[in-house]
């Protein structure tokens, strides 16, 4: 099995566009998990009954098999970059809303008692001390989930989108390995790279948890 | 809620026949009914379950009464907004509290930006509390877990002094931290108290902190039943019954004495000698001081005696000496004089000179007569107890 290098050179400005659409469909899928898990994750650690039912539902989901769900949301949303985000997001939900429960959960009872005992109204408390008190566990959840999506981004070659899952169709089918190759490395480049940028996020938004001299 | 100063001594607090049943049936607190006067401190004390930590938590609305009324400066604290309420009442919690993720100024500064301040003055404020706790302004960067749990602690009372309240409530806040902090912390309280002249509510198990802190102690029985509510040396000297008798412990007795000072008990000359100087020999124990005239140690009499081969008093092995001030208390003056060997109490002014010496005997007679003092039913206690009186000269004897 050789690499063509003269082939990824020829592509280069193709491999790039379809670099940024996998890297795209990955994050608007992450993102949108996000929109949904935070609210949905509140509401499940606060309503003990229903906690239950959501992590239990997402579970389900995320048992559906990759291309079944696609195939699911084509009569509704067709062959559309809209199938593939939606896809994608179903399987983040499991993550998410699971990481963002246990964060929520994990912050100090006695932390939660002060900022009531100071005055501080629910909402608020939620925003400003539950939720960055929550967000080392809720990034953890974020690097699974955005790592998960982007490798399953390929899977949406099948209804024509796919991003830099086309190479692996397009290898194959015409028995040349060097887009197939080309599209592996470039996936595992984009997870290690996204989750590294991940890190550096947490690190900046979390300055309590490093640690220095006491 | 703004609270507004009743004036000192009248009831800033006030609970009126308090009910509280949790869901699960259990009463926690039994028709309460009791005052906490202005600028005062008041000790809710009791074993676990008893409902002191209950009743604090009521006067900020963190638990609301099933009945009976609580009024704060005069006003129904149902009728008030329970977060608005909050922001004008300090709260110290135990373990501290404190938020992990802010640093310590921006934690004391957390109800100033509550109550709209900005960020800048709140910060102002918050690192003005620094010094006022003694902590340093270093202190106000870190996070809170890089402190040890003492300055933790002091970072707790300051984040409940921030806005100024009137009231402050502290929940075993010292129950974390070990004797000899805890000493320091209480120490540091009072002074503050001295200063700030705050209504101060503070629970806790221990009954010699409520005895070192409280202007008065409110004794809980188990089902959230007040038992008596008096000031300490009242207590200590009267307790109302069995119950509050065995919670204050079998050295009650030496407990009131730790609340009389050594002011009044007289003095008389000691018989010194200089460090530099040669001992002369003398029968008793002599007091070696310093140039300035500060207490090194006792000198036996057997060592004064060869004092002829030479050698000055500061060169000879001296017993130590813990010389006691006018501040002191007696219970104090009765350990050191048990200690000393001389059976002779040193005294000092607030430089440490030495300003004469008492003895046990005298220590002895002072203490009685503060127990006596304490123990004799006032007027008012005399016709409402006799029995209890007579009980108590039982359990005494």
């Amino acid at each position: 099995m050789t690499v063509e290098w003269a082939w990824i050179s020829d592509h280069a400005s193709d491999l790039a566009t379809l670099t940024v659409s996998h890297l795209q469909a990955a994050l608007t899928a992450v993102a949108l998990g996000l929109l949904i898990s935070l609210p949905l994750a509140v509401v499940a650690h606060r309503i003990r009954p229903l906690r239950g039912l959501l992590l239990g539902l997402s579970n389900v989901l995320f048992t559906i098999p990759s291309i079944a769900i696609f195939v699911l949301l084509l009569p509704v949303t067709g062959l559309t970059r809209t199938t593939t985000v939606v896809g994608l997001t179903v399987y983040t939900l499991v993550v998410l809303l699971r990481n963002t429960v246990e964060g929520l959960d994990a912050v100090p009872v006695k932390v939660r008692e002060a900022a009531r005992a100071m005055g501080t109204r629910p909402l608020r408390t939620l925003l400003t001390v539950e939720l960055p008190l929550a967000l080392p566990v809720i990034m953890a959840g974020v690097r699974i989930a955005t790592v998960m999506s982007i490798s399953l981004v390929s899977v949406a070659t099948y209804i024509g989108d796919g991003g830099l899952g086309q190479l692996f169709t397009d290898g194959f089918q015409r028995n040349f390995p060097t887009p197939v190759i080309t599209g592996v490395v470039l996936t595992l480049l984009l997870a290690l790279v996204a989750d590294a940028l991940l890190v550096a996020v947490q690190y900046v938004l979390t300055p309590w948890t490093r640690k220095r001299g006491a | 809620m703004t609270i507004y100063s009743p004036g000192k001594g009248w009831p800033m607090i006030k609970f009126d026949a308090v009910h509280k049943r949790f869901p699960n049936g259990t009463t926690a607190v039994d028709n309460l009914s009791l005052e906490m006067p202005e600028g005062g401190i008041t000790v809710l004390v009791g074993s676990s379950g008893c409902g002191k930590t209950t009743t604090l938590r009521m006067i900020n609305r963190m638990v609301d009464p099933t009945s009976g009324t609580i009024r704060v400066a005069g006003r129904d604290i149902l009728e008030a907004d329970a977060a608005e309420l909050r922001r004008g009442i300090g709260y110290v919690i135990q373990q501290s509290g404190l938020f992990p993720h802010r640093t310590v100024l921006d934690n004391i500064a957390t109800v100033p930006l509550l109550l709209g301040w900005g960020r800048k003055k709140a910060r102002a404020r918050a690192s003005e509390l620094l010094e006022t706790v003694g902590l340093t302004a270093g202190a106000g960067r870190r996070y809170p877990h890089q402190l040890s749990g003492g300055q933790q602690q002091r970072v707790g009372v300051a984040r409940a002094l921030a806005a100024d309240p009137p009231v402050l409530l502290m929940d075993e806040p010292f129950g974390a931290v070990d004797p000899v902090v805890r000493t320091q912390l209480q120490d540091e309280l009072l002074r503050l108290q001295r200063e700030l002249s705050k209504t101060i509510v503070f629970v806790t198990h221990d009954i010699d902190e409520a005895v070192r802190l409280g202007d008065r102690i409110a004794v809980f029985r188990t089902g959230g039943h007040l038992v008596q509510c008096a000031p300490p040396a009242e207590l200590l000297a009267r307790p109302a019954d069995g119950f509050v008798a065995d919670f204050l412990g079998a050295e009650r007795g030496l407990k009131l004495l730790s609340l009389t000072t050594l002011a009044d008990v007289p003095q008389r000359r000691a018989t010194t000698v200089r460090a530099g100087e040669k001992p002369a020999p003398q029968a008793g124990w002599q007091l070696v001081t310093s140039a300035e005239g500060r207490p090194l140690g006792w000198l036996d009499p057997a060592t004064a005696a060869m004092s002829g081969t030479g050698g000055t008093a500061g060169e000879a092995a001296l017993v130590p000496v813990r010389p006691l001030s006018d501040g002191d208390s007696l219970l104090s003056a009765l350990n050191e004089s048990v200690a000393s060997p001389s059976g002779l109490v040193a005294r000092v002014d607030a430089e440490g000179v030495l300003t004469g010496v008492t003895s046990r005997e005298e220590i002895h007679d002072r203490a009685g007569t503060a127990h006596a003092t304490a123990t004799r039913p006032a007027s008012r206690a005399a016709d409402e107890a006799p029995a209890s009186h007579a009980a108590l000269q039982r359990r005494t004897a």
